[in-house]
């Protein structure tokens, strides 16, 4: 079976110009939550036979009121709580899509950033076809900027060819059984830098496909981000 | 939802329109095949006059479209039944006794508001066609276009008077001949004679009883009634071969968009007595009869000559792809719609 992860963990203590998690910003003309943004073009891609929420533990019934408000309560909305990082709330989704599925090697997960509103049901579906195909996809940008690297976050430690770089968006998708003994391999210490699910394929060797994403793809982690989402929303965008 | 909308900004440069949807009324579609029609080649290459293009650019072109159906709040469909699109819009006071492609207030997809090129389409339930399984999506792809030909068989079938020993088709190119083979069902006792310029499109009508090129008709040649699918340029000398050679008493569907006015030989269209009828676009009846002929495998097979498949589109490139593709087809430009 193919399921949707919408992680909507944080607590967006990034955003000063509201008290809200980020997700639940209104975007628009419709003044609808990012994350209802998101959750529907979800809803809309007939492949997935679930969708789930990863929320934090206060902000639970806050969004079943609010999908609720917007008429998308359904069987196939399920909303769990956030674990302490993104992994973990992975984890926590996929714990419970288990307990009501049951376990199985053929499970997909297409997980995504709850922020990232500008998804397409295009990416959704190649990473879900490249994550059957392979166990693991990464939806990407090609690095338009040079990627430079500091270990020691005061000189340059190297300076990666930019052709060969990338930059990570979501979604990601990603066998679930694999995922989770990959896992569960992890030492404390490897769990705690891992901040994506391909990078836990990656630090075990396993392959991770590339899937193209879209600038537009854009993540709304900053109020700089919002105001520029919300202007690009009505906006266009020329090729 | 934020949906994507690939606009034409102005002549050959797409720009994507990120806009509002809600999925609380409408059946949303996933549109799957589309088709390139000559409008739609004519605003992307921008052979319109510069006020049309002024007034209805910004806008998503294409009006030939399948997709299925994703989610139906007003519970008609079944997820994943595929549908063709009707680009119809009629008017909020629409009279049931008139066409709803003519009717003032109307509005028309890919002419003046947004086409199918987007990555959902929401319809009202009444806008969307089922057809089986049986039926390929890339042949569904151009349902609306076979739809324009059954609604002027239909209104011809109406209009004209009974004598349909033989009748006369002006034009070689894919609504000449998928008109043909409309009438060829529609009229299994009539003739059917097309006149065309090109040698290879003409070998095509394998299926009519005559064909003939537009400056070799034999001197005795008469029809009793004709259709007019030249348009443009060819408009005149086609209108005008019709009117000669026609029947006293017959009608004459025109069909062909032709962008400058055309002269036409009124003395004799008197002295004969003709009708002259204009047919264009569809209604939602049309559709259904043409979705009837689609799942009828001879008539399949027939329109399948016509339809050239190129690669999916995945990108806005591919966009541009598609459209320099159809410049060089002789028929049908039908693609996979991935965006």
């Amino acid at each position: 079976m193919i399921f949707g992860a919408i992680v909507a963990g944080g607590v967006g203590s990034r955003m000063k110009i509201s008290k809200y998690p980020k997700q639940f910003l209104p975007l628009g003309n419709s003044k609808k939550p990012i994350l209802i943004h998101t959750l529907e073009k979800f809803i809309l891609c007939d492949k997935l036979d679930a969708i789930y929420i990863g929320v934090h533990k206060d902000w639970i019934d806050y969004t079943e009121e609010l999908i609720a408000k917007y008429g998308l309560s359904s069987e196939k909305v399920v909303i769990v709580e956030g674990g302490k990082d993104r992994n973990l709330t992975i984890i926590n989704i996929i714990n419970a899509i288990e307990k009501k599925y049951g376990e199985s090697e053929n499970h997909i997960l297409a997980t995504h950033d709850a922020v990232r509103p500008f998804v397409t049901l295009k990416m959704i579906e190649d990473s879900i076809n490249a994550a059957i195909e392979c166990g693991a996809s990464d939806t990407v940008i090609s690095a338009v900027d040079t990627i430079v690297e500091s270990t020691n976050h005061e000189f340059i430690t190297s300076i990666p060819n930019r052709a060969n770089m990338y930059q990570g968006q979501t979604p990601q998708g990603i066998n679930m059984k694999k995922f989770k003994e990959l896992y569960y391999d992890l030492s404390e210490e490897e769990k705690n830098i891992m901040t994506d699910a391909c990078k836990v394929f990656v630090a075990r060797n396993q392959p991770v496909k590339l899937v193209e994403g879209d600038v537009l793809n854009m993540k709304i982690t900053t109020a700089n981000d919002y105001k520029i989402a919300n202007i690009i929303f009505e906006a266009e965008k020329n090729d | 939802m934020i949906n994507y909308v690939y606009q034409l900004l102005t002549p050959g440069l797409i720009s994507v329109k990120y806009k509002e949807m809600n999925l609380r009324d409408k059946v949303i579609v996933k549109p799957t095949y589309m088709a390139i029609c000559h409008a739609d080649q004519r605003y992307y290459l921008g052979n319109r006059r510069a006020e049309k293009l002024k007034q209805k650019l910004p806008m998503a072109l294409i009006h030939e479209c399948v997709g299925r159906v994703v989610l139906d709040p007003t519970n008609n469909y079944k997820i994943g039944q595929k549908v063709v699109l009707i680009p119809n819009v009629p008017s909020k006071t629409h009279n049931k006794d008139m066409y709803e492609n003519y009717e003032k207030g109307s509005k028309f997809l890919s002419s003046g508001i947004d086409g199918f090129m987007r990555e959902f389409v929401d319809v009202p339930a009444d806008r969307i066609v089922p057809y089986g399984d049986i039926v390929p999506e890339n042949i569904a792809a151009i349902c609306e276009f076979i739809s324009v030909t059954v609604h002027a068989a239909n209104r011809f079938k109406n209009i004209s008077h009974n004598i349909r020993n033989k009748i006369g088709i002006w034009g070689d190119g894919s609504l000449a001949y998928v008109l043909s083979c409309v009438l060829r069902q529609t009229f299994p006792n009539s003739k059917i004679a097309v006149i065309g310029r090109d040698g290879y499109k003409l070998s095509q009508f394998s299926f009519v009883d005559e064909t003939y090129f537009s400056d070799d008709i034999p001197e005795d040649f008469s029809i009793d009634h004709a259709f007019e699918c030249a348009g443009g340029e060819g408009s005149y000398y086609a209108i005008d071969d019709i009117i000669n050679y026609i029947n006293p008493q017959g009608t004459v569907m025109l069909l062909g968009v032709s962008e400058n006015k055309v002269a036409i030989n009124t003395r004799d269209i008197l002295e004969k007595g003709l009708t002259l009828i204009g047919s264009s676009r569809s209604g939602i009846e049309d559709f259904k009869k043409a979705v009837l002929f689609l799942e009828d495998e001879k008539f399949r097979k027939r329109i399948n000559r016509i339809i050239f498949e190129d690669r999916p589109v995945n990108s806005v490139q591919d966009i541009h792809r598609v459209f320099e593709t159809d410049l060089k087809t002789q028929f049908k430009t039908v693609f996979k719609w991935n965006l």
